[in-house]
């Protein structure tokens, strides 16, 4: 559409007047006549953007930034929590150890003491055995001296005997020569 | 959008720092209040482009929050302890209300910055709503919450003698009343004119030639500076909502 003229007076339809630009006289933010249009739309597009903010935006910021306080103070919690559970493991350990050390010193002294006990029933039975053994080794030892002694006195008779038949056999009287001999053995 | 149409003569200066501020109807040719315009246009995509952070930013609800989860967080951190800081618990009620006020104004300036967009925040129309708005909200919730006992933030109760008070009682008034004023006047102007500086150094550019490249770097310059004062004035004009929140909950001096 061209501008119609009227005398030096250019007339420019709305159509042209948003396609091409017109020149604005003075502000015009000025002009009440575009005021309802521009409080309308105010009202309308700041009432929009209040019910999503209100109804959407805001309710899920707020339980976005609670939900973060709670899981970084729930975390801190955990982590007290199993530090706790840490050092009474470690403590519980200890103690187990502290146990477990004690009483393999009680079963070592048990078993020492035990050992002791049948070394000195052992050493007592062995001593026993010596001794009666010993004893009896003592007995015939005697024994064997006392027949040995006996055997000389009849020998010393005997030969005693042979050499007086031999050299006097009247002078052969056996009473004597025993006496005799008794005499020279105790003598 | 002063595109450079066929009326407009070759060469010479074209500056018309003023035509981005016209409202225009995207279909058809009437006006009327109801009619779509490019400020339409501008404040559904404002909504659009705070939802788009706020509610698509924050769909994963990370444990570990992505970029744009983060930056949702922080927003809401930010205002959250705005509203705490300036009002006390009393005024954790009216965060959403707040929120909305902040973020509006926010992408409303920023989004402004795009070369072409429509500025809905440079209009005194919009921003007078928003100040009247958080005037009579606040009045509203001051006299619902203490009655006539709302006035006391009228009466000064240190001054000496009653003369005085009833003398400052009619300046407290009066300094009630300027506060929309000066709570909307001040986004409108600090917008409006620094959109209208940028064009006027747009309109030098087109007809410098060569020597273009200065005011090309004013601009540049110009736009740092507008992306400073975007954020700002949505911050001013939230913390001051929240001041005249903290009045309304807390009357008396």
């Amino acid at each position: 559409m061209e501008p119609e003229e009227h005398g030096d007076i250019v007339v420019l339809t709305a159509d042209e007047v948003a396609n091409h630009g017109a020149h604005a006289t003075g502000m015009p933010q000025l002009d009440p006549t575009i005021w309802p249009n521009l409080i309308f739309w105010l009202v309308v597009s700041f009432a929009l953007l209040y019910f999503i903010l209100s109804r959407v935006a805001l309710p899920r910021l707020g339980a976005i930034l609670a939900e973060r306080q709670d899981a970084i103070s729930n975390d801190l919690e955990m982590a007290a929590l199993l530090r706790r559970r840490a050092e009474e493991a470690e403590a519980a350990y200890d103690k187990a150890l502290a146990d477990a050390r004690e009483e393999a010193n009680r079963i070592a002294e048990a078993t020492r003491a035990e050992m002791n006990e049948e070394l000195k029933a052992l050493m007592a039975k062995a001593e026993a055995e010596i001794a009666a053994r010993s004893a009896e080794s003592e007995a015939r030892i005697k024994e064997i001296r006392d027949g040995a002694a006996q055997s000389i006195e009849e020998v010393a008779r005997d030969t005693a005997i042979t050499i007086v038949e031999m050299l006097m056999p009247s002078l052969a009287d056996r009473a004597a020569v025993d006496a005799a001999v008794e005499r020279q053995l105790r003598g | 959008m002063a595109t450079a149409g066929p009326e407009t003569e070759p060469g010479g200066l074209n500056i018309h720092p003023m035509d981005q501020f016209l409202l225009q109807p995207l279909f058809g040719e009437e006006l009327h209040w109801f009619t779509p315009t490019n400020g339409t246009l501008w404040m559904l995509l404002t909504v659009a482009a705070a939802s788009l952070l706020m509610v698509a930013g924050t769909r994963g609800r990370a444990l570990v929050p992505s970029r744009s989860q983060s930056a949702a967080e922080m927003t809401y951190g930010f205002i959250r302890k705005m509203v705490e800081d300036v009002t006390g618990r009393a005024g954790a009620k009216y965060f959403p209300y707040i929120m909305t006020i902040f973020l509006f104004i926010l992408f409303a300036n920023v989004l402004a910055l795009i070369p072409t967009s429509f500025s809905p925040t440079s209009h005194i129309a919009v921003t007078a709503t928003l100040g009247i708005g958080v005037f009579l909200t606040v009045t509203a919730i001051g006299f619902i919450r203490h009655g006539i006992g709302f006035l006391r933030l009228f009466w000064v109760s240190e001054a000496p003698t009653l003369a005085l008070r009833v003398v400052l009682f009619f300046i407290e008034l009066i300094s009630y009343f300027i506060r929309p004023v000066s709570h909307s006047v001040r986004l409108f102007g600090a917008m409006a004119a620094g959109h209208a500086v940028v064009k006027v150094f747009a309109g030098f550019a087109g007809a410098l030639g060569l020597a273009a490249i200065l005011p090309i770097g004013a601009i540049v310059a110009m736009y740092a500076l507008e992306l400073l004062v975007a954020v700002i004035q949505a911050y001013i004009f939230t913390i001051l909502t929240c001041v005249y929140l903290n009045d309304a909950l807390h009357p008396g001096h």
